[in-house]
């Protein structure tokens, strides 16, 4: 019934299976309830939108979806390829914006504890606002068309979760560590290069896996308020209210790609970087 | 204080338990246990780490099922005692929950009988004030120290009245002064309540001042070394401890866990003991 | 003898400190508040077009009282309108003729936009919270469905918002659907590690007391997993209140913030003071929604340990 004693059962025999051939085995039973999943559900969507004539409504076939791909990658109207690149300009710019500007701050707020009790209460309020609706603002400041609104927009929403984690990594050491250092007459300098910056590596990329969502959220939702043409956002509007779902699900469809290629590149980078810690080693279940 | 009953409340007969299922290798964990506890009558259960003890207790409790044997409880198989609720149990760890107060900590197992509120307050308030916390009953677990915490789940184990006590190592994360008077307060309750307890206990000193009888197990596989009457006279306090007879019996339990084996290396604080528990925890519930 | 000794120990936590933390927060939150405006207000000082008296055109009639030392183009009134003149325009009618003032109008707006924004919230909530007991049951559904959950969470959900205004026609459904659909992903995954973040020793407790499934999740699971529970509920909210919006203005509804927001900014160039007050006015949405969710937590988790931590 618990499920921590049939996920440790689960382990234990996957553990114990015989050789390569039984692990490979194991891999497969264990992946197979998701792929199949994953396989039906677009075999469904393509009958099921085919059978009951729904192109009318927001649902095309995949099939519809992959042809609207293919011929507008390149077209004159809705230049899939040259708007996703837009995009991923501004999202990137926005990401490493924001990634700077919230460690560099969050060094400052580690370093000064009266500049932390005035960041931190102000972060927490930030993540209340929806930020999302000052992109108005950042149009009439930069320019509708100019990427640097929609850059400044990714970069405030990445800033605070960026801060406010690598300042709890640069923050919240062990104490017996800290108390190490004393020990040894380090100097502030010395704790910080030894101790508190590895402390706050996981931190910092826990954030940038939220940030890379964000920037690129920020992106393609600030465009929604208004752009240049050729990025993913106005694409997804303008075909949407030309009721060309197709197209706009092949936007979203790159900008899932996207986004999944952002995270895995995160994901990558923190092996290589941080790869003694125990997330990089132990196998969990979500 | 009523005297032992002559109907054994606890009979286990020629009781084996065998870990390891499905590919895992076996472990026995019990050997040929045949063990009688008396009505009203206070048994220590010590061994070595590793011995069993804790098993022996649950499968009194039918928290672990036996691989082979008998085990009657209040006259019935240890399965339909657990459903009837003929007793309650006090763990290495308090096992609060933190969300609830104190009281309503208490009230919990009376909750899960189904007994009217009116009935629920009573008992709770009655059970605190047996262990002398009647002022805390607003509070909240995290409000209250190590050995407070653990006369709370003393007090919500006897909340139902039960026939029997079952109790795992409970002090075993106390220091050593909290813990003596601990075994103190534990023997004013047994005197006041009639319960039969059954403690598992590290502590030679601790199982030769509460019992009635000690019963000395071998390392793994388990079974029973010997059983040795402690004819002290009650009831027991500090002179007690400071008695000849006192040392005499302490130097027989000693030397009957030594020809057991597993005096030497045995880990001395109840580290070990509390991962054994969890594990046993994960395997009965699974 | 033991109560006495025992009791010296104990008591860990001062219910006082909850109150002075609180106030001293507030006075930060006035700090930035007034911070902002002296930056605001001085960088037009130095920098902006003649200050005129508040409210008023520009004309014989109205001469200016300062003339800053520099013109940058950012502190012009068009793009930095002064910060009274932006308070005065709530007091104002909201177009020519109206006798709504901007406040009653962006008040009605705001509350339009909470309504559908709280449906989609709970809806989202419930569904999150029934799917992840489903997958806490039953191994096999978690393995098949989860991979997707986790995976969607790298997706820029908020894209599918304006193809489903669009899809559903101008109504508050398509509004509904975009929050409950923002909502129920990071409820999903809190709830699937708060229900099995119970300690094994809690279950087998229940064991000896031969509780039933349910009570086991009714007692002990559920409860323990409320503080993840509402970790999820306070980033939902923001995201439900921004969905609500997004949809809005694709969906052309006419009495949301959304709508709002995109007609001051369609007349920009003639009342920039009145784009401001509309974006505040979300602003104060998304902290209202923020703090009831808040004040909810801190009722429901009361009593518990790091219950009053942010």
């Amino acid at each position: 019934m618990s499920g921590a004693a049939a996920g440790a059962g689960a382990g234990v025999v996957a553990a114990a299976g015989g050789g390569a051939a039984g692990r490979w085995a194991q891999r497969v039973r264990y992946y197979a309830p998701a792929v199949i999943v994953f396989v039906g559900a677009i075999v469904a969507w393509e009958l099921i939108v085919g059978a009951l004539n729904l192109q009318k409504f927001i649902l095309p076939k995949p099939t519809a979806i992959v042809a609207a791909l293919n011929e507008n990658l390149t077209s004159s109207r809705f230049n899939l390829l040259a708007s996703a690149q837009a995009t991923l300009v501004e999202a990137l710019g926005g990401l490493a914006i924001g990634t700077v500007a919230g460690v560099v701050v969050a060094f400052a707020t580690a370093r000064w504890a009266t500049a932390r009790g005035v960041l931190l209460p102000l972060a927490i309020a930030a993540n209340a606002v929806p930020i999302i609706a000052f992109a108005p603002i950042l149009n009439n400041w930069f320019g509708l068309e100019n990427p640097l609104s929609k850059m400044v927009m990714a970069a405030v929403l990445v800033f605070f979760p960026v801060m406010a984690n690598v300042t709890r990594g640069l923050v919240q050491v062990d104490p017996a560590a800290l108390e190490l250092m004393r020990a040894s007459a380090a100097t502030e300098w010395q704790v910080l290069r030894k101790v508190r910056i590895p402390n706050a590596l996981p931190y910092f990329f826990t954030a940038m896996k939220l940030a890379t969502t964000l920037s690129l959220i920020g992106a393609i939702v600030a465009e929604y308020f208004g752009g240049a043409s050729l990025v993913l956002g106005r694409v997804i509007v303008q075909s949407s209210s030309s009721l060309r779902f197709d197209v706009t699900w092949a936007a979203i469809l790159l900008a899932a790609a996207t986004g999944i290629v952002f995270y895995l590149a995160i994901v990558v980078i923190e092996r290589f970087v941080i790869p003694w810690h125990a997330s990089m080693r132990a196998t969990e279940s979500s | 204080m009523t005297g032992p009953d002559q109907q054994p409340i606890v009979r286990l007969s020629a009781v084996d338990k065998v870990f390891g299922r499905g590919g895992q290798p076996a472990t026995t964990a019990l050997e040929g246990i045949d063990l009688e506890i008396r009505r009203g009558e206070f048994v220590s259960l010590i061994g070595p780490s590793g011995c069993g003890k804790s098993t022996l207790l649950r499968v009194i409790g039918d928290l672990v099922p036996a691989t082979r044997g008998d085990v009657v409880v209040n006259g019935k198989p240890a399965a339909k005692a657990r459903r009837d609720r003929d007793y309650g149990i006090v763990f290495q760890a308090p096992v609060l929950f933190e969300w609830r107060s104190v009281e309503d900590n208490v009230k919990l197992p009376l909750e899960i009988l189904g007994r009217p509120p009116a009935e629920r307050a009573k008992r709770a308030r009655e059970m605190l004030q047996l262990v002398e916390l009647a002022d805390f009953t607003r509070h909240y677990p995290y409000q209250l120290s190590g050995g407070m915490q653990q006369r709370v789940a003393i007090a919500r184990a006897l909340s139902i009245e039960p026939a029997l006590l079952l109790m795992d190592e409970p002090f075993g994360a106390l220091d050593e002064m909290t813990r003596e008077r601990m075994n103190s307060e534990v023997l004013r309750i047994w005197e006041r309540t009639g319960t039969t307890i059954v403690f598992v206990t590290h502590s030679i000193p601790e199982a030769v001042f509460l019992s009635s009888r000690v019963v000395v197990m071998s390392a793994r596989p388990g079974r029973i070394t010997k059983v040795i009457d402690i004819d002290l006279p009650r009831p027991r306090d500090l002179e007690t401890r400071e008695s000849r007879r006192y040392f005499e019996l302490v130097t027989e339990v000693r030397e009957a866990l030594r020809a057991g084996g597993g005096l030497e290396g045995d880990d001395a604080d109840g580290g070990g003991v509390a991962s054994e528990e969890r594990t046993l925890a994960e395997g009965a519930v699974g | 003898m033991a109560t006495a000794a025992a009791a010296r120990p104990s008591i860990a936590r001062e219910p006082a400190t909850a109150g002075r933390g609180v106030g001293r927060t507030a006075l930060i939150y006035l700090g930035v508040l007034v911070a902002i405006f002296v930056i605001w207000e001085g960088v037009k000082f130095l920098g902006g077009v003649p200050w005129r008296m508040p409210g008023a055109l520009p004309g014989p009639n109205n001469p200016a009282i300062w003339n800053p030392p520099f013109r940058w183009d950012f502190a012009n009134d068009l793009r930095l309108p002064h910060i009274w003149n932006i308070l005065i325009a709530l007091g104002q009618p909201f177009q020519r003729g109206a006798d709504e003032t901007l406040a009653q109008y962006l008040f009605g707006a705001a509350l339009y936009t909470w309504r559908e924004a709280a449906i989609g919230f709970a809806l989202g909530a419930l569904l999150g919270l029934v799917l992840a007991t489903t997958f806490v049951h039953s191994r096999l559904l978690e393995r098949a469905f989860v991979p997707y959950v986790i995976a969607s969470q790298t997706v820029p959900i908020i894209a599918l918002a304006p193809m489903i205004a669009f899809a559903f026609g101008q109504n508050v459904l398509a509004v509904v659907i975009i929050a409950t659909y923002l909502t129920f992903f990071p409820v999903t995954i809190a709830m699937i590690r708060g229900l099995r973040s119970v300690d094994p020793r809690a279950v087998e407790l229940m064991r000896s007391y031969a509780a039933s499934p349910l009570q086991v999740y009714l007692k002990v699971r559920l409860p323990a997993s409320l503080p993840y529970l509402f970790t999820a509920l306070k980033i939902s909210a923001t995201a439900s209140i921004v969905g609500a919006i997004i949809g809005e203005d694709a969906g052309s509804i006419d009495e949301g913030l959304g709508r709002v927001i995109t007609t001051f900014n369609q007349y920009y160039a003639t009342g920039p003071e009145k784009l401001w007050t509309a974006i505040l006015a979300a602003a104060l949405v998304g902290i209202a929604f923020y703090l009831v969710v808040r004040a909810a937590e801190l009722f429901v988790l009361r009593g518990r340990p790091g219950a009053a931590a942010g």
